[in-house]
């Protein structure tokens, strides 16, 4: 698999193809399909420093080509995560992308300090762009003088790079991007779920509990191509690009508009064998498209003095 | 569990809206214990983008049944296969009925809840369990599986409106019945909400819930748990379930 290994800040990965956070809880009930080795990286669920018990249901509504969600951060909290999850996830040779949730300042920073020291946790993502929750998360996410200063603050204290999750519920991601880069961070990951709402016809109300949710899925991807293309071309970070991805032609996209590596969401729950399926197409197109390397594939689509793929 | 395109074999209408299909496939031999389900892929690729899950009727060998109503999109899609086509098939999944070795059973179904029970009779009967069985349903002409159940159990079915067997729901025919050590159900939650109530004994009951992944990872189906059940506040229909103890979960 030489031609799929990548090297980004922290993540030394066999492939570019990692299970998106929140689509993939701990691993271990998608250990039960295949060896989780195979993946890249695995970027676990969202840790807040105490349990959440998320939202009321309905927690998901089916769209066109995609998906709300409105779970709400549920997960055991840092503590219970850093005792049970971690590491029963040690027995498999993959570096974990931990996804760092909160309401406040200081949530982040506890969350990042105690899970920062984790054998298997390489990296952080920094959660600023959850839509379904009431205190944090987006709030952090849409003012870049608040993602500047949190992004600062989170630097300090974690011993791992850190990833900025980005998201597309704003009007200038460039701005956000620029102001994360310039504060420390080592990456950015992108895109976070679109808000939207579906009503149910019968009864005239929203579906979900929450009335709103994320969306996800395929009918995103075109949205994620585009900002990955505005902000590839104006930082100097990598970018973990995700929003739809289902096959090895989507992977190759997701670089072309500028990502690095990817993250594989709701197609883990169309297939379970989502992620090993693509990582193995993935290397089939590369020869097919006589690519030697994914990374000659980031940025080509605004890359002018390269010439075009025959 | 295991993901497998199994052959629709054979597809027939049962009441309106309402499809009995048999798919055959290597996997369908894992499928032992009533109450677990499959999850269906239908449509293309990228849409619909969730799985369907649908409940495991019966199998023998490597046959299995499901019986669904039209409902929504991905119920029509699955219904415009026709004989010879294949369904990805996810399965088996979730926690199935705990069988009973002994003595009576009730078992209790509405609706699309009423296919898991059959595979769970014919399981209680073989173990020498006297099974009865109440079927619910809206009117005579939403009748299905009736038949089938005659082979192991005394049936006794339920119409709102009074056009077959009595009428009322399926909670009006419980003073009716026989005495029972256990009972089983199946259905919408203001029917299990309303067994739990009513009936003699603890029991099983079968949730159907929105689910998204169907194996345990988005939390899309949390029921919450019910005192005096410690540890975990939760529970996931898909994972933990659909079957749980009477008391176990809120309804």
């Amino acid at each position: 698999m030489s031609r799929l290994n990548i090297e980004l800040p922290g993540l030394s990965m066999k492939n570019p193809v990692m299970p998106a956070s929140g689509c993939f809880a701990f691993g271990q009930e998608y250990a039960k399909f295949y060896d989780l080795s195979k993946l890249g990286a695995i970027a676990i669920k969202a840790a807040t420093p105490e349990t959440r018990a998320g939202n009321k249901t309905p927690r998901v509504a089916e769209t066109e080509s995609g998906m709300l969600n409105a779970i709400g951060l549920q997960n055991p909290g840092i503590d219970h995560i850093m005792e049970n999850e971690l590491p029963w996830l040690e027995q498999y040779d993959v570096p974990l992308v931990a996804n760092v949730a909160g309401k406040i300042k200081e949530d982040y920073i506890e969350v990042a300090e105690k899970i920062s020291e984790a054998p298997n946790v390489h990296a952080l993502e920094l959660n600023i762009s959850c839509p379904n929750v009431k205190e944090g998360g987006i709030q952090f996410g849409s003012d870049p003088q608040m993602a500047s200063e949190l992004t600062k603050e989170v630097k300090k204290v974690s011993k791992v790079p850190v990833y900025v999750k980005l998201s597309p519920n704003t009007a200038d991601i460039v701005s956000m991007a620029k102001a994360v880069e310039a504060a420390g961070a080592d990456g950015l990951s992108m895109i976070n779920t679109l808000v939207g709402m579906k009503i149910d016809i019968r009864t005239g109300k929203p579906i979900l509990a929450n009335k709103t949710g994320g969306l996800s899925g395929p009918a995103i991807k075109p949205v994620a191509v585009r900002m990955i293309h505005e902000v590839s071309q104006q930082v100097s970070i990598p970018i973990i690009g995700m929003g739809g991805i289902y096959t090895a032609e989507d992977v190759v996209e997701f670089f072309m508009a500028g990502a690095s590596a990817v993250a594989v969401g709701t197609a883990n729950f169309s297939d379970p064998f989502a992620c090993p399926a693509i990582i193995d197409d993935l290397e089939e197109l590369l020869s097919e498209m006589g690519i030697s390397h994914i990374s000659e594939l980031t940025g080509r689509s605004w890359k002018q003095w390269q010439t075009s793929l025959s | 569990m295991k993901k497998e395109n199994l052959t629709i074999l054979s597809k027939e209408n049962v009441a309106p809206r309402v499809y009995k299909m048999i798919l055959e496939g290597e996997s369908v031999k894992s499928m032992l214990t009533p109450g677990q389900f499959v999850h269906l892929k239908v449509g293309t690729l990228k849409h619909p983008v969730l799985r369907r899950p649908i409940s495991i009727c019966n199998v023998e060998n490597n046959k299995l049944t499901i019986i669904y109503r039209i409902e929504g999109q991905g119920t029509a899609l699955l219904n415009e296969k026709n004989i010879g086509d294949t369904v990805d098939t996810l399965g088996p999944l979730g926690e199935g009925f705990p069988l009973q070795e002994s003595g009576k059973a009730l078992l209790i179904g509405g609706g699309v809840g009423i296919p898991p029970l059959l595979y769970l009779a014919k399981q209680l009967k073989a173990k020498g369990v006297k099974v009865q069985a109440v079927l619910g349903f809206r009117t005579a002409e939403d009748m299905f599986l009736t038949e089938e159940f005659k082979t192991y159990a005394d049936v006794i079915v339920t119409t709102e409106d009074g056009s077959f067997g009595i009428k009322g729901f399926v909670t009006d025919a419980l003073p009716q019945t026989a005495p029972y050590d256990v009972f089983y159900s199946c259905g919408p939650k203001v029917m299990l909400r309303a067994v739990e109530l009513a009936a003699a004994t603890a029991g099983y009951i079968s949730l159907e819930e929105r689910m998204g992944c169907g194996v345990g990872a988005c939390l899309a189906c949390v029921c919450d748990k019910k005192e005096p059940f410690t540890g975990k506040s939760y529970v996931k229909a898909c994972q933990d379930g659909p079957v749980f103890q009477t008391g176990e979960v809120v309804l």
